[in-house]
């Protein structure tokens, strides 16, 4: 959760002014301004009329010009040429010159009757641009830039030991760093101020992007050097695409282009959302929030903003929005016109997902890319959930539910298999209760397999990644009066082992009286984390095993899973959870986003081994760096997999080395430590003695028996002990009471 | 090392002190009393009562005859240990946050507090051990004013040779003993970030400081070199050194005002142990279910007391595990 926009001090704006370096977009699109004459507007495209219907034309002018400003027939200046016909065109000035802003932004390309379109322009505009010389008559091809060799934005992959980069922003400060295991992270950059909201990493971690009020800034290479920026002012979200092609950033307030901003144009005011082009770093199209009706007023509660808005598809060639309850907007990359051009109506619409991977079907042949999506009960007609193949957005199969409160859509990452988790309540509306209802899309005719075992409310489901297993959380209804909430419990899936094709989905075990409310599977599938997040009571984190390798349980015979909890790790106040992309780290962590107390992050193993705790002031987020697809072919990994042996002996002899080198080295530092520790007290010791006998004082002088409130008679009594007991009568008074 | 709890004062502890022979501990607190215990049983010896405020701070001369306090009562109150009487009363301008006698016992300081538009002085009093100790000198034998920042905390060097003072701004100052004469100031903790408590060796030659900045630190008493920095997850308000052993104590918590807001949990209310020499922390002790105000450590090194924010005194004495505890390399060496 970023922090909100409101909460960022002037002082904050300020400092961000100073830390990014808009200067080189500023001195590109520098616009010269000539004084005076901003109020002016030239319209042109009017009828030619004559000098007798000169007044006419202008009053009927006046009333379009007035929509947007002020002005009066009097600053209307329409020549007229020697035949006494106007023109066609007229000068208009306005009262002040963001209404002559105006006026251009609205009447430009508005029709005045059927045969004429207003064309609108500033006065400035027509000097600037139509003034002799200022643009040469002749075309000169524009020079080409000579190649210069861009740093290498994968060089991170290429470490000789193969660790993974994180970024860490605590307080003020953004640093990147190695995970070096046990031993405390390598330091790549660390700048303060990097960012103001939030850092976020593209999707296969070529770019880290930071949040300014003046926009986003993308970084990149060996050493974080700027990339690329999109200036969408007071941008709060983002949302890279899967093939980090294109960028979507969306701010509450809608944007106001003002003279001179580069990049963005008058086709951008006033929409919230930008979707950009990362390469070419230009905006493709702008839109308007849907979820935001009308200005926004302080005493209306904010309604939560639907963020992703836009989702795209695996290949990112489409990307689609819903109007809820309406229709799906689908735009086709790269020209980002709307399929069809209409939007598919979809009467109804809650949600909808698409594929996470481009899925061939069983039997279909022609390219198409997936996306469900569910409608609620409307009327008699029950509830359906759909799946929709783009582009023919033609609707491959439906399934009608009833008595249905709430729909999710889970895709399982490689597309085989969605989940439908279906909240139904009872006929009374008052007990709730979840069906699964799995598509799976890959087999012919997409059949549907109901899992109803479930009596509870699930609230929490995960897919394996890569993988056919599945994870869910159940609660029950929370007795009334209970400060604590209920117990929950977590349930796992696994298909039956039946030949190629996988089998029916079983319950493989739950785990009951937890509290856990979150699930985090490895990025390669076996390993899950489950957690109790976002909690002061209760923060465990059960590290399981899906294909444990020892003795499987008689009645799990069938299922391909051999679930077994590994161990259970806790930290207190735990708000996030992030595994590393290799799937051998987890991080847990406890952002002061949410809460202050005791913030920072936790490194554990996939094991749930705690390697280190980073107590972290003001700590905020913990990500690691995402990385690209692995390049191998299935075969090859298949190979690596089979002579693991032989490359971990290889590691471990490294390991080994660097652990021996590294105890060495603590050794040798602790005797070194030790001996100058020693050497100090010696030369102190002779350095008081000296100055003892220069002051004439005794070699005991600070010893008890010779400081001034010694007796006068000093016993000798050598070194025995004699224990004394002395009872002695300080005062005595005897009182009479009543 | 069962703790035995002291459960004898009313408001929070301010500073707690072994005598040197480490038999007797005394305490005072922000309820106006002394009390004096028994280290090895924690009985209660008795009371010594007369302050008119909170008393901030508490001494004991060498040979365990004279006891002196100081209080925001603005006043310095010298105690005969034995009959419980009080010997002398000195007045100030302001409320007096630190007394010490020097290692001699012939002297003691007096830090007082900046306000009302006085200066924090340190003052050193001339201590008569004639007759029934009330022939006192009424005024002070030497007095430093502290221009910059006031002194927070100051103690006496080996032979009383400089006086050593921590600081509000996190410096640390030496003075000349006998001539009051500023001869050092070094910028030993993060500014402004105010030293708590200062105590010295069994010898004298090096001390430690406890600061508002997270970290403690050993320096040297003849040039304040900073030796060794101990660093902890949470404002300190005392450290002191273990004799016998190579270790440091530290104790300290958030800050009493931002407690009421927070779970025990994250007031870190443990003392930690730290080793002197490696800086690496070797343990903690749970406890207190408020800050530590004051740790001192018995004489011989035997036992520690922590004083709380939570109104109670734990004696400790150590078990064997703790003189058995050594690094490889102190092993080591001790073979050769």
């Amino acid at each position: 959760m970023a922090p909100s926009f409101d909460t960022l001090s002037e002082q904050d704006l300020h400092e961000e002014e100073e830390e990014i370096d808009f200067s080189d977009l500023k001195a590109q699109y520098e616009v010269k301004l000539e004084e005076g004459l901003d109020t002016f507007i030239v319209i042109d495209g009017l009828p030619v009329v004559p000098e007798a219907n000169r007044q006419k034309l202008i009053k009927f002018l006046l009333r379009k010009l007035n929509t947007v400003g002020h002005t009066s027939e009097d600053a209307v200046f329409m020549p007229i040429n020697a035949e006494n016909m106007s023109e066609g065109f007229a000068f208009v000035e306005y009262e002040t010159p963001e209404q002559a802003v105006a006026a251009v932004k609205q009447l430009h390309g508005t029709p005045l009757d059927k045969k004429h379109t207003l064309l609108v322009n500033k006065l400035m505009d027509i000097e600037r641009y139509g003034r002799e010389g200022r643009i040469d008559e002749e075309y000169k091809p524009p020079t080409l830039e000579p190649f210069t060799e861009k740093e290498h934005l994968r060089s991170w992959i290429g470490d000789a030991n193969a660790r993974d980069q994180f970024a860490l922003y605590r307080n003020e400060k953004v640093g990147v760093f190695w995970n070096n295991k046990n031993n405390p992270p390598e330091n790549v950059v660390d700048r303060a101020h990097w960012t103001q909201l939030f850092v976020q990493w593209s999707p296969k971690g070529t770019y880290l992007a930071s949040v300014h009020p003046q926009g986003v800034q993308l970084w990149g290479g060996p050493a974080f050097s700027k990339q690329k920026q999109f200036p969408h002012p007071f941008v709060q979200l983002i949302e890279f695409s899967p093939l980090e092609g294109y960028l979507t950033t969306w701010s509450s307030r809608p944007i106001q282009v003002e003279e001179g901003q580069p990049i963005l144009t008058y086709e951008e005011d006033g929409k919230n959302i930008i979707v950009w082009d990362i390469v070419s770093g230009k905006p493709l199209r702008s839109f308007v929030s849907h979820d935001l009706g009308g200005p926004e007023s302080e005493a209306q509660p904010k309604k939560k903003v639907q963020w992703p808005a836009f989702k795209w598809s695996a290949d990112e060639k489409y990307v689609a929005r819903m109007l809820q309850g309406q229709s799906l907007s689908i735009y086709e990359l790269p020209r980002m016109n709307l399929l069809g051009k209409t939007s598919v109506k979809v009467e109804g619409i809650m949600d909808f997902e698409w594929s996470p991977a481009t899925v061939n079907r069983d039997g279909v042949k022609q390219y198409e890319q997936l996306l469900s999506f569910w409608t609620p009960e409307i009327g008699s007609n029950p509830a359906r959930v759909g799946l929709m193949s783009i582009p023919s957005k033609e609707i491959v199969r439906t399934r009608n539910l009833f008595n249905v409160s709430d729909v999710k859509l889970h895709w399982q990452s490689q597309g085989t298999y969605v989940c439908v988790k279906v909240d139904r309540h009872s006929k009374s509306k008052k007990s709730m209760a979840t069906n699964l209802e799995i598509f799976r899309v890959r087999e012919k005719g997409v059949p549907v397999e109901v899992v109803d075992s479930l009596k509870d409310t699930v609230i929490n489901f995960a897919w394996e990644p890569n993988g056919g297993r599945f994870v869910l959380i159940t609660t029950g209804d929370a007795p009334s009066g209970a400060g604590a909430p209920p117990k929950t419990a977590v349930s796992f899936f696994a298909p039956e082992k039946k030949g190629v094709q996988a089998g029916n989905f079983k319950l493989v075990r739950t785990v009951e009286k937890k509290n856990s409310n979150a699930i985090y599977w490895s990025p390669k599938g076996r390993f899950v984390v489950v957690a109790t997040v976002h909690s002061q009571s209760s923060y465990d984190l059960d590290f399981w095993d899906m294909d444990f390798e020892g003795e499987k349980n008689e009645s799990e015979k069938d299922l391909a899973a051999n679930l077994q909890l590994m161990k259970t790790a806790e930290h207190y106040g735990v708000t996030d959870i992030d595994w590393d992309p290799t799937g051998r780290y987890v991080v847990s962590s406890a952002s002061a986003w949410t809460h202050s107390m005791e913030n920072g992050w936790n490194l554990h193993t996939f094991a749930g081994e705690t390697l280190a705790e980073n107590p972290t002031e003001k700590f905020k987020q913990f990500i690691w760096r995402p990385r690209p697809p692995t390049l191998l072919s299935k075969e090859e990994q298949k190979q690596v997999r089979k002579n693991l042996r032989e490359y971990s002996k290889e590691f471990e002899e490294e390991d080994k080395y660097a652990v021996d080198i590294a105890n060495t080295a603590v050794v040798e530092k602790r005797k070194r430590v030790l001996n100058e520790w020693v050497a100090w007290l010696r030369r102190e010791k002779e350095l008081l003695s000296e100055e003892k006998d220069a002051y004439g004082f005794p070699e005991d002088a600070d010893e008890a028996k010779n400081a001034a409130d010694a007796s006068a008679v000093t016993q000798d009594q050598g070194e025995t002990v004699v224990e004394e007991l002395v009872e002695e009568i300080v005062e005595e008074s005897e009182e009479i009471i009543g | 090392m069962r703790p035995i709890l002291l459960a004898g004062h009313e408001r929070s502890l301010n500073q707690i002190k072994f005598n040197r022979d480490g038999d007797l501990l005394f305490s005072v607190a922000k309820d106006k009393i002394v009390c004096a215990w028994w280290s090895a049983n924690g009985e209660r010896l008795g009371t010594y009562s007369g302050h008119l405020g909170a008393i901030w701070t508490v001494d004991v001369s060498p040979n365990t005859i004279l006891l002196a306090t100081g209080s925001a009562d603005n006043s310095v109150r010298l105690w005969n240990i034995k009959t419980g009487e009080c010997v002398k009363v000195w007045e100030f301008p302001t409320a007096v946050k630190r007394v010490e006698f020097s290692p001699d016992g012939s002297k003691l300081l007096a830090v007082t507090e900046k306000r009302m538009g006085f200066l924090g002085t340190i003052n050193v009093l001339d201590i008569n051990y004639d007759d029934d100790f009330t022939n006192q000198a009424e005024e002070p034998s030497l007095k430093i004013t502290c221009t910059e920042s006031k002194a927070t905390v100051a103690g006496w060097s080996y032979l009383g040779k400089y006086i050593i003072a921590g600081h509000e701004d996190g410096s640390v100052s030496q003075y000349d003993g006998k001539t009051g004469e500023q001869l050092e100031n070094v910028q030993a903790h993060e500014f402004d970030h105010q030293i708590n408590d200062l105590q010295f060796s069994p010898d004298r030659t090096h001390f430690l400081t406890a600061s508002k900045d997270k970290s403690a630190k050993l320096m040297s008493a003849r040039n304040l070199a900073i030796m060794k920095t101990y660093v902890a997850d949470t404002p300190l308000n005392s450290a002191a050194i273990t004799p016998k052993k190579e270790y440091v104590i530290l104790g300290g918590g958030q800050a009493a005002m931002d407690v009421t807001t927070t779970s025990a949990r994250q007031g870190k209310f443990e003392a930690r142990f730290y080793h002197k020499v490696f800086e690496d922390e070797i343990g903690r002790v749970r406890g207190h279910f408020g800050p530590l105000n004051t740790i001192h450590v018995h004489p011989a090194g035997t036992a520690y007391a922590s004083g709380g924010e939570d109104g109670y005194v734990r004696v400790h004495h150590f078990d064997k595990p703790y003189f058995d505890f050594m690094y490889e390399v102190e092993r080591e060496q001790l073979r050769r």
